[in-house]
């Protein structure tokens, strides 16, 4: 007997007994996935027939993770299974090589079901910029899952696998496991290989676990972590042990609470639910102390500046000619790159092209990508000061529970500020992870972060489990998704 | 006032090799000023001898030793997502008429 919502832990421990094997295992999530999944859509396309081979020959007990199945977010490259980055560029399209992440997983024993569906190329908050379809929140169908691995945090919700592997580069796996109510880590930037991923942001793209668990989380961040000769940027990458402090509790610790993520904009609701957060961890034995952030407020203009710039330089790949979409008839190769580029890119990767071609051109440079460059810096000191101080930052996630479908889509600006608790992480690289504090009166969960200096992502998960084991009786984690 | 007019706007498409309709390019017009509008914010901040920062681990230049490993891919295989090909040649449309 498998219950849909265990943890990892759980499920490698009744393996390592004998009392379930992988392909029981597979079954039960597969048999849930296709169940839910016509009304979720969280995943894009579902790899059942390698599934099953894989779990078939799944030694248990190489790893913690080997015989338990995983879904992969659209835009992490999987050899022989279709890889779309949720982009009609891409559709048809099959990876040659397996993304380090991945490679990493299947040689730890992992059971790939699937593609979870994002927003194309990863831009967006919502899944709604997915070009095949959004992704609904199981908790509310008629609101957004967040973005952009909301497929990934919405198949976890859904009990559709016990864990799912996201990326995040300005909060795009954050702020979808809030708003689904799960764990979700975003990695110092460099600890986790980038190989294989379908590149948004290079200096900011972080690939990372979303899990039902903090503990779960550090068990897959110890599989898929560390230096890789395939990322020059992983070259700094300092992998800990995860396990050794993680019962340690939180006595001792200082939590820094920066006064900039509790401003305008904040919802009271989400607000109150993570002072309580500090509450609880206060009466454990950790110091709650006050912390600024000075330079927060500008986190959305730099990273709507360098995160373009990125992406329009990355997405100059897709020419119609070596692979993706290809035009079908063009008179000539300029007027082929037009057409390909035109009839394959969605709008909001037009809008990105645009604004990153815009800010990185002649006249332009130095009042934008320059200048974002530098308070770039100025925000990555903020963190270095506040960490002289304490030990965690504990903030809200995001500034909302889960919003309706179409509250954003008019306005692009409007949903490029959703982000604007998440974006400055990435932009300093240090690691945080979303995790579940309670749910809203309309029954949505409410996420609160933890966020460290770099590398010290064994400080968060001390933190994070910590949290957890204070509130394990509370009711609201008696709480699931009702998915009729 | 707009950040970016449509001049600029056809301008930058053209050079991202993007071919926008005149209904787009007014949506976009709009919808860039408004975004442009709202991250001129950061040229309040005050910069001066602030270094920029492209990578925030610390890392500067990493080296690999020059050398060449073998594929285990095979031509076909290499080309097996590209649309349009000719005798294990990616086939390319011409570029002057």
């Amino acid at each position: 007997m498998i219950r849909l919502n265990s943890t990892i832990k759980e499920l490698s421990e009744k393996l390592q007994k004998k009392e379930v094997t992988p392909s029981e295992v597979l079954n039960t999530y597969i048999t849930q996935t296709k169940k839910v999944n016509p009304k979720i859509k969280a995943f894009l396309n579902i790899s059942e027939k390698e599934a099953k081979t894989e779990a078939a020959k799944a030694k248990v007990g190489k790893s913690k993770l080997s015989g338990i199945p995983v879904g992969i977010k659209d835009v992490i490259l999987t050899r022989g299974i279709e890889t779309t980055a949720a982009s009609k560029m891409l559709s048809g399209y099959i990876p040659l090589e397996n993304a380090t992440v991945v490679e990493r997983l299947k040689k730890a024993g992992a059971v790939i079901i699937g593609k979870n569906n994002c927003d194309a190329w990863a831009h967006g908050s919502s899944t709604e910029n997915s070009d095949f379809e959004p992704t609904k929140n199981p908790w509310d169908i008629t609101r957004v899952p967040g973005g952009s691995s909301g497929g990934s945090a919405a198949a976890v919700a859904a009990r559709e696998v016990p864990y799912a592997i996201g990326t995040d580069t300005g909060g795009s796996i954050r702020q979808p496991a809030g708003f689904c109510g799960v764990v979700g880590l975003k990695p110092t930037y460099g600890l986790v290989s980038r190989y294989g991923l379908i590149a948004m942001a290079s200096s900011l793209d972080c690939p990372g676990p979303i899990t039902r668990t903090v503990y779960d989380s550090a068990i897959v961040l110890d599989v898929i972590a560390g230096a890789d000769d395939k990322d020059s940027t992983s070259k700094a990458a300092v992998r800990k042990d995860y396990f050794k402090d993680i019962k340690k509790g939180v006595k001792g610790l200082k939590i820094g609470i920066p006064k900039e993520y509790f401003g305008e904009g904040l919802d009271p609701e989400v607000g109150k639910a993570v002072m309580v957060v500090a509450d609880e961890l206060r009466k454990a034995g950790a110091e709650i102390i006050d912390v600024s952030l000075p330079n927060t407020e500008y986190g959305i203009a730099t990273y709507y500046v360098i995160q373009p710039a990125e992406v329009s330089s990355n997405l100059g790949r897709y020419d119609g000619i070596k692979y993706g979409h290809s035009a079908r008839e063009s008179k000539n190769l300029i007027n082929h790159y037009f057409k390909s580029r035109s009839e394959g890119f969605g709008d909001e990767a037009k809008r990105r092209i645009m604004l990153g071609t815009f800010v990185l051109s002649a006249g332009y440079y130095d009042a934008y990508y320059e200048q974002a460059m530098k308070v770039r810096t100025l925000i990555k000191e903020d963190f270095e000061k506040a960490f002289t101080q304490c030990d965690v930052i504990l903030a809200p996630t995001s500034p909302t529970t889960a919003f309706k479908f179409g509250e954003h889509t008019k306005d692009p600006l409007s949903m490029y500020l959703e982000d604007a608790y998440t974006v400055n992480m990435n932009l300093a690289g240090v690691p945080a992870i979303s995790i579940p504090c309670g749910f809203s009166e309309k029954n949505l969960p409410i996420g609160m972060q933890l966020v460290g200096p770099h590398f010290a992502e064994d400080m968060l998960f001390r933190a994070g489990h910590a949290y957890e084991e204070i509130t394990k009786d509370a009711d609201w984690r008696k709480k699931e998704p009702r998915i009729s | 006032m707009s950040k970016i007019d449509k001049e600029k706007v056809k301008e930058v498409a053209y050079l991202a090799r993007l071919e926008l309709t005149e209904k787009e390019v007014e949506k976009f017009q709009g919808e860039l000023s408004d975004i442009l509008g709202y991250v001129e914010t950061i040229q309040k901040v005050d910069t001066k001898d602030v270094e920029p920062t492209a990578q925030v681990t610390g890392l500067t230049d990493v080296w690999r030793v020059d050398k060449k490993s073998p594929s285990n891919l095979s031509r076909d295989e290499i080309l097996a997502n590209t649309p349009e090909k000719q005798d294990g040649y990616i086939k390319v449309k011409p570029v002057l008429e």
